[in-house]
C-alpha cells in the first residue's frame, strides 16, 4: 500500500494506563497525536475485575471500566487510535519514523508505553491446551470451570488475583508456585490463605498439561524432592509473570538486563525525542497508578521537545 | 457501516448455518474483558468486510449450548463458519492485521 506517511507531533505506542494518559496530556495541550495499539485499548489491567488501589474509586472500578474512560477522555481531546503492531522504529534528528505491520508515520517525539507480554509456562501441552483449558484470564474464563478443579501456576500478584476470582465458580483451585513464599502483597496473601477453596502447592513446577479434547490433568514435580505427581484439573491458569515488550527495540534504544527501557526522570530514553512511561521502564513499580503518572511526565516532556 | 448483530441460540442455525455468506461469530460475554477490547477491532472488520462476510456476537453467558458445542472454554473465540462450518478459530485477541490475515485465508480456502 503505497499511502502518503502521515506526520504526527506525537506518536504514541500502547494503549495501556501509561499511553492513553500520555494521550490526555499531549492531546489536550494541541499536539497532534496517534495511538498505536496491537490489541485493543486497555493494557493488562482489563484482566482485573477490581482495582482496589487506584486512587478516587473507594469502592474499587473494573479494569475495562477505567482504561476505557481514560480513552474516551483521550480521544475527547482529539487523539486518534490506530489499531495495528509496532514493528520499528527509526530516529533520524528531530525525526522519528514508526513502522507498522501495514505502514509507516512520522513523529517529532515517540512515547512508548508497550507494557510488558504475559510470559508463557513452555511446557508441553500449553500451546494446544490454549482455549481448551489452559487460560490467561480468571476473568475471562472461570465460568466455564463452574463446580471444576482447576490449578492456578505463579506466586505473584497476578497469580494471588486470579486464584480469588476463581473461587466464584471452580470446586477447588490448587495454586502452584515453584517457591515456598509468595511474591504477592500482604493482604492479598491474607484473604488466600483465608480461602477454604484454594489450597498452595509448595516448591512444585508443571512438567506437563495432559489431556484428550481438552485439559484433564497436569504433571507435577516438587523442586525439593524431585518426586512427581499428577493432579486431575480442567483447568489451568498461567500467571507466572510478565516481560518487558521491547523486542523490536533491542537495536534503538538502550535496555536494562530484564528488557526494560533505561530512562532518566524526565522519561528521556537514550535517544533524543523518544520517551518511556509505565511498565516498560526500567524500574518501574508495574502499577496502574505508576503508569498513568509516567503518562503525564512523559507527555509534558515530549511535548517541550516537539515546541523546543 | 454495518455492525456485529447479537444473536441468540435460537437464531444460531438460521443467522449462521444456513447462511450463504460466511459469518464470523464473536463469542463474548459482558463480564471479559479482552472481549470488550476486541469489540471495537471486530466493527472496523465488520465495515471493512461489509458484503462478504456478516459479522454477529454470542453472549457465551446466555447462550452456553452453543458455546460448548462449539468447544469454546475461554473468550473471547472468533469462529468463522462456511457453508455450516467451522473453518477458523482464533482464540483471545489478536492484532487486526492478524485477524484480516486469518479471515482472508479463511475466505479463500475452498
Ligand atoms: C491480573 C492482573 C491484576 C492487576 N491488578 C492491579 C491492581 O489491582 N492495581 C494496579 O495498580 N495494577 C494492577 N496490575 C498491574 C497493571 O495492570 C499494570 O501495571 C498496568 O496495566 C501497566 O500499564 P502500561 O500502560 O504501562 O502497560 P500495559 O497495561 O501492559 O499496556 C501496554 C499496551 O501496549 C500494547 N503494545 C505493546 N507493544 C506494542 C506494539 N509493539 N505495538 C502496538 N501496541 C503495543 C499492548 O497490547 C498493551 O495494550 C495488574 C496486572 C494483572 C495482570
Amino acid at each position: 500500500m503505497a499511502e502518503s506517511i502521515k506526520k504526527y507531533d506525537v506518536v504514541i505506542i500502547g494503549g495501556g494506563p501509561a499511553g492513553l494518559s500520555a494521550g490526555i496530556y499531549t492531546a489536550r495541550a494541541r499536539f497532534s497525536t496517534l495511538l498505536i495499539e496491537k490489541g485493543g485499548v486497555g493494557g493488562q489491567i482489563i484482566n482485573s475485575e477490581m482495582v482496589e488501589n487506584y486512587p478516587g474509586f473507594p469502592q474499587g472500578i473494573g479494569g475495562i471500566d477505567l482504561t476505557q474512560a481514560m480513552h474516551q477522555q483521550a480521544t475527547k481531546f482529539g487523539m486518534e487510535t490506530l489499531y495495528d503492531e509496532v514493528t520499528g522504529i527509526k530516529a533520524s534528528g528531530k525525526q522519528k519514523t514508526v513502522k507498522t505491520s501495514q505502514g509507516q508515520f512520522t513523529a517529532k517525539a515517540v512515547i512508548i508505553a508497550g507494557g510488558a507480554d504475559r510470559l508463557k509456562l513452555g511446557v508441553p501441552g500449553e500451546k494446544e491446551f490454549t482455549g481448551k483449558g489452559v487460560s490467561y484470564c480468571a476473568t475471562c474464563d472461570g465460568a466455564f470451570f463452574r463446580d471444576k478443579a482447576v490449578a492456578v501456576v505463579g506466586g505473584g500478584n497476578a497469580a494471588v488475583t486470579e486464584a480469588l476470582e476463581l473461587t466464584k465458580f471452580a470446586s477447588k483451585i490448587t495454586l502452584i508456585h515453584r517457591r515456598n513464599e509468595l511474591r504477592a502483597t500482604q493482604i492479598m496473601q491474607e484473604r488466600i490463605k483465608a480461602d477454604a477453596k484454594i489450597k498452595i502447592s509448595w516448591d512444585t513446577v508443571v512438567l506437563e498439561i495432559l489431556g484428550d479434547k481438552a485439559v484433564e490433568k497436569i504433571r507435577l514435580q516438587n523442586v525439593k524432592t524431585r518426586k512427581e505427581s499428577t493432579l486431575p484439573v480442567s483447568g489451568v491458569f498461567v500467571a507466572v509473570g510478565s516481560q518487558p515488550a521491547t523486542g523490536y527495540l533491542k537495536e534503538v534504544l538502550k535496555l536494562d538486563n530484564v528488557g526494560a527501557i533505561i530512562a532518566n526522570d524526565r522519561l528521556e530514553t537514550s535517544v533524543p525525542g523518544i520517551f518511556a512511561a509505565g511498565d516498560i521502564r526500567s524500574g518501574s513499580i508495574r502499577q496502574v497508578i505508576s503508569a498513568a503518572g509516567d503518562g503525564a511526565i512523559a507527555a509534558v516532556n515530549a511535548g517541550k521537545y516537539v515546541s523546543g | 457501516m454495518s455492525k456485529p448483530v447479537e444473536i441468540n441460540e435460537a437464531k444460531f442455525e438460521e443467522t449462521v448455518l444456513k447462511a450463504k455468506m460466511p459469518v464470523l461469530v464473536d463469542f463474548w460475554a459482558p463480564w471479559c474483558g479482552p472481549c470488550r477490547m476486541v469489540a471495537p477491532v471486530v466493527e472496523e472488520l465488520a465495515n471493512e468486510y461489509e458484503g462478504k462476510v456478516s459479522f454477529v456476537k454470542v453472549n457465551v453467558d446466555d447462550n452456553p449450548k452453543t458455546a460448548s458445542q462449539y468447544g469454546v472454554m475461554s473468550i473471547p473465540t472468533l469462529i468463522v463458519f462456511k457453508n455450516g462450518q467451522p473453518v477458523s478459530n482464533i482464540v483471545g485477541f489478536r492484532p487486526k492485521p492478524e485477524l484480516k490475515k486469518n479471515l482472508d485465508t479463511a475466505l479463500a480456502a475452498g
